[in-house]
């Protein structure tokens, strides 16, 4: 059938064709500008539409968001970056995915927790309302299951940390095996899920373990043993605060079974401040002097650089920058990444400091 | 005017150092109080600007395919006209300086933002944002002082090039938009120099052809084509359309810095210029057009030109909100803050354009490098620092 490659070709180059048309009628703007008037999720950026916002607990939300066209849908344990105008100003987070996997038209929800002093947390668990057209991303991230799934899992989680362990719960793909969950929270209502999750302990499909740790106190490693003899012998997915994250991650490596661990972490650790520098932001025609414990991307933000950002923790690659020229230091480990003409450095600019005089590409 | 130093009757003589640093400190405090309460409401203005210039701008051109039925053509004109204003003023020359970069939508940036307009935003960045505000009124430093063909203040040395000029304004005035990309361009100069072959250059030339072929690609073959039989009648339209938006914009922008009462400055004083002194000059170097609120929407806020030229970078619509402040801090330091109707500033700048075609008369100012008795005051008091 030789016919019917020539045949989608000229039908790709007709659509082609008009779409250069109808960008020569619209320009400097594009038609899809014009379509953005009564069609904001078809735009080719990626668009929701916020169907409901439900409280979970006094301090979180679920959003329910229909993806607009061009989701491709997602893994269960992924997050999506979402871009939402808080006074005014847009700004980029990445939240997990808590839906099971649907056809593409379908909604997705991501549950969020307000953080105290959380600029866009708080508005989205408070201020923002149906109706509203937030920006996003595909999803995105390696905190899934394998296929197939195994059969002994563990789950470690801490407040919302629980939402990426609910995505795959939900999900399914661990039906009849052996899963428990351990999740901590201040409070038996702060528990994000939490009738949720007792109903599915109640079924028999996990085994629960809540800890409360207003009453209970931290969870420690050692409490491990005792709550979970077999710990060491499941695959674990742990999400949850740097330090309880830090900690498992030094109790498995210690008992050489780190393999086993998977985490996925919210905030980047600031461990070596270095001595910071002039960004040069050549195309915005921006420099600025930054001191070496400030995010470039915060101090290029300040600036009023357009800078690309996500979930601002380093873990979604959203802010990511050709370096052309100097030095950064990442915030998390002290490593210091240098660049010169030519290299294409590319740096997460939420977790880099400037380590010296930095020729950005932006 | 004549540049502010030689001037017999010095509008800031009576200022002290002090007095102009604390000026800046003052409009410091009003510009940091607008960056501080930017928010929602300002960004819902600009968006509900862009969404009815575009749906106008639609509606118009659907109204022109039927440009054969008189009616039409007179609404969709009309209609096409304001859409390409509203474009070029409040919002092409507000985004491209940067008014509503804080909200970081990369739709609504000056670093991604294109405008109707046959000269490339990054070219018109650069003459207008990096040179006209830097240099605003400084005689041999801003090009806006007549454009390099006008001769708008008695300190530009005559020419006899400049007897035509009131012709060269009205030519300027319908092909506005041509007019600035050259402008931009720095034509007149490049070619002069003999710097047509510079790689730089002819880049540059290039893009702004690219630019001119898609605007006439647009505006006069392609809608006019989708008007079918009307093709002629919405290729009159679109014409029309266009010489409105460059009257209309040509005559805002000559009110902005050319009527009387405007000042000017010499090369030398803004040497080792200070904050306070820059505001200064920015202070005496602009004239508003007070008006009505649909007067200062079409006019993109440049009715509020000195507040624009103040802070270039706050959103237009916070102008009028603090232009009550800014003009009571003009009236206690005894300044003048120039302003009149639409009416009367164009016809003081269209005024000046024919006056100052002949030589000057008055000795005093007859040509820069001329001693005048202005010379011995202390006219160095935008830039104390460096001395008589």
């Amino acid at each position: 059938m030789t016919t019917t490659v020539p045949a989608s070709r000229a039908k790709r180059s007709v659509r082609g064709g008009l779409l250069r048309l109808a960008a020569a009628v619209t320009t400097p703007l594009l038609p899809e500008d014009y379509l953005d008037l009564v069609a904001p999720l078809r735009s080719a950026d990626l668009r929701g539409r916020i169907l409901a916002v439900r409280p979970e607990t006094p301090d979180a939300a679920t959003l329910v968001i229909r993806p607009g066209r061009g989701w491709r849908g997602h893994t269960p344990g992924q997050y999506v970056r979402l871009g939402v105008d808080v006074d005014g100003v847009r700004q980029w987070r990445a939240y997990s995915v808590t839906s099971a996997p649907g056809r593409r038209a379908d909604p997705i929800t991501v549950t969020v927790k307000a953080i105290p002093d959380g600029l866009v947390s708080n508005h989205l668990v408070r201020r923002l309302r149906p109706g509203t057209v937030v920006q996003l991303d595909q999803a995105q991230g390696d905190f899934v299951l394998p296929e197939p799934a195994p059969r002994r899992v563990l789950f470690l989680t801490a407040g919302s940390g629980i939402t990426p362990v609910m995505g795959m719960l939900r999900a399914g793909a661990l039906a009849g095996a052996d899963v428990v969950v351990v999740h901590s929270a201040p409070t038996a209502t702060d528990v994000i899920f939490g009738a949720e999750l007792r109903r599915l302990a109640a079924d028999g499909v996990i085994r629960l373990v809540e800890r409360h740790t207003d009453t209970d106190g931290l969870l420690g490693v050692a409490d491990l043993d005792a709550l979970v003899p077999d710990h060491l012998d499941r695959e674990t997915w742990a999400c949850g605060p740097v330090g309880l994250l830090d900690a498992l991650e030094e109790h498995w490596t210690s008992r050489g079974c780190a393999d086993r661990l998977h985490t996925e972490r919210f905030r980047p650790t600031v461990v070596t401040p270095g001595e910071g520098g002039t960004l040069t932001f050549a195309r915005a025609a921006v420099t600025v002097e930054a001191d070496g414990a400030t995010p470039i991307l915060d101090a290029g933000e300040r600036a009023g650089v357009l800078m690309p950002s996500g979930c601002r923790m380093g873990i979604c690659f959203g802010c990511v920058v050709p370096l052309r020229q100097g030095a950064v230091r990442d915030l998390r480990n002290g490593q210091l990444t240098t660049a010169v003409p030519g290299d294409g450095v590319l740096v997460q600019t939420c977790v880099s400091a400037a380590a010296g005089p930095c020729d950005l590409d932006l | 005017m004549t540049v502010l130093q030689k001037k017999p009757d010095n509008p800031i003589a009576h200022l002290t150092a002090e007095d102009i640093e604390t000026i800046g400190r003052e409009l410091d405090a009003i510009r940091d109080r607008v960056v501080a309460s930017r928010g929602e409401r300002d960004a819902a203005y600009i968006r509900r600007v862009i969404t009815t210039q575009r749906r106008l701008e639609l509606g118009s051109r659907a109204v022109l395919l039927f440009s054969l039925f008189p009616p039409a053509w007179v609404v969709g004109t009309a209609g096409l006209a304001v859409a390409k204003i509203l474009e070029n003023m409040e919002i092409g020359h507000n985004v491209l300086h940067g008014q509503w970069d804080w909200m970081r939508d990369p739709k609504i940036h000056s670093t991604t933002w294109e405008w109707d307009h046959v000269s490339p935003a990054d070219q018109w960045k650069h003459s207008h944002n990096e040179l006209h505000h830097r240099y605003t009124n400084v005689v041999g430093k801003d090009n806006d002082l007549g454009y390099g063909i006008m001769r708008v203040d008695e300190d530009q040395p005559w020419h006899p090039m400049h007897l035509g000029q009131p012709l060269w304004n009205f030519l300027n005035a319908c092909f506005f938009e041509y007019g600035i990309a050259a402008y931009d361009l720095e034509l007149g100069k490049n070619l002069q120099r003999g710097r047509h072959r510079d790689p730089q250059f002819r880049a540059r030339a290039k893009a702004v052809g690219r630019k001119i072929r898609r605007q006439v690609l647009k505006d006069y073959v392609l809608h006019p084509l989708l008007s079918g039989p009307s093709f002629l009648s919405t290729l009159a339209a679109t014409f029309t359309a266009n010489l409105i938006r460059n009257l209309w914009s040509h005559s805002v922008i000559m009110c902005g810095h050319f009527p009387e009462g405007v000042e000017t400055f010499e090369k030398r004083s803004i040497e080792g210029e200070t904050r306070g002194e820059w505001y200064l000059r920015q202070m005496l170097g602009s004239a508003n057009i007070s008006g009505s609120r649909l007067l200062h929407l079409m006019t993109g806020n440049l009715s509020f030109q000195i507040e624009h030229h103040l802070f270039p970078d706050l959103p237009s619509n916070r102008y009028q909100e603090i232009a009550p402040e800014v003009r009571a801090l003009f009236d206690r330091y005894g300044l003048r803050y120039t302003t009149g109707s639409l009416p009367r500033q164009v016809f003081s700048a269209w005024r000046k354009v024919f006056r100052l075609s002949l030589p000057n008369r008055t000795p005093a100012a007859a040509s820069p490098a001329d001693p005048s008795p202005a010379d011995d005051r202390p006219a160095r008091v935008l830039a104390p620092s460096l001395g008589g």
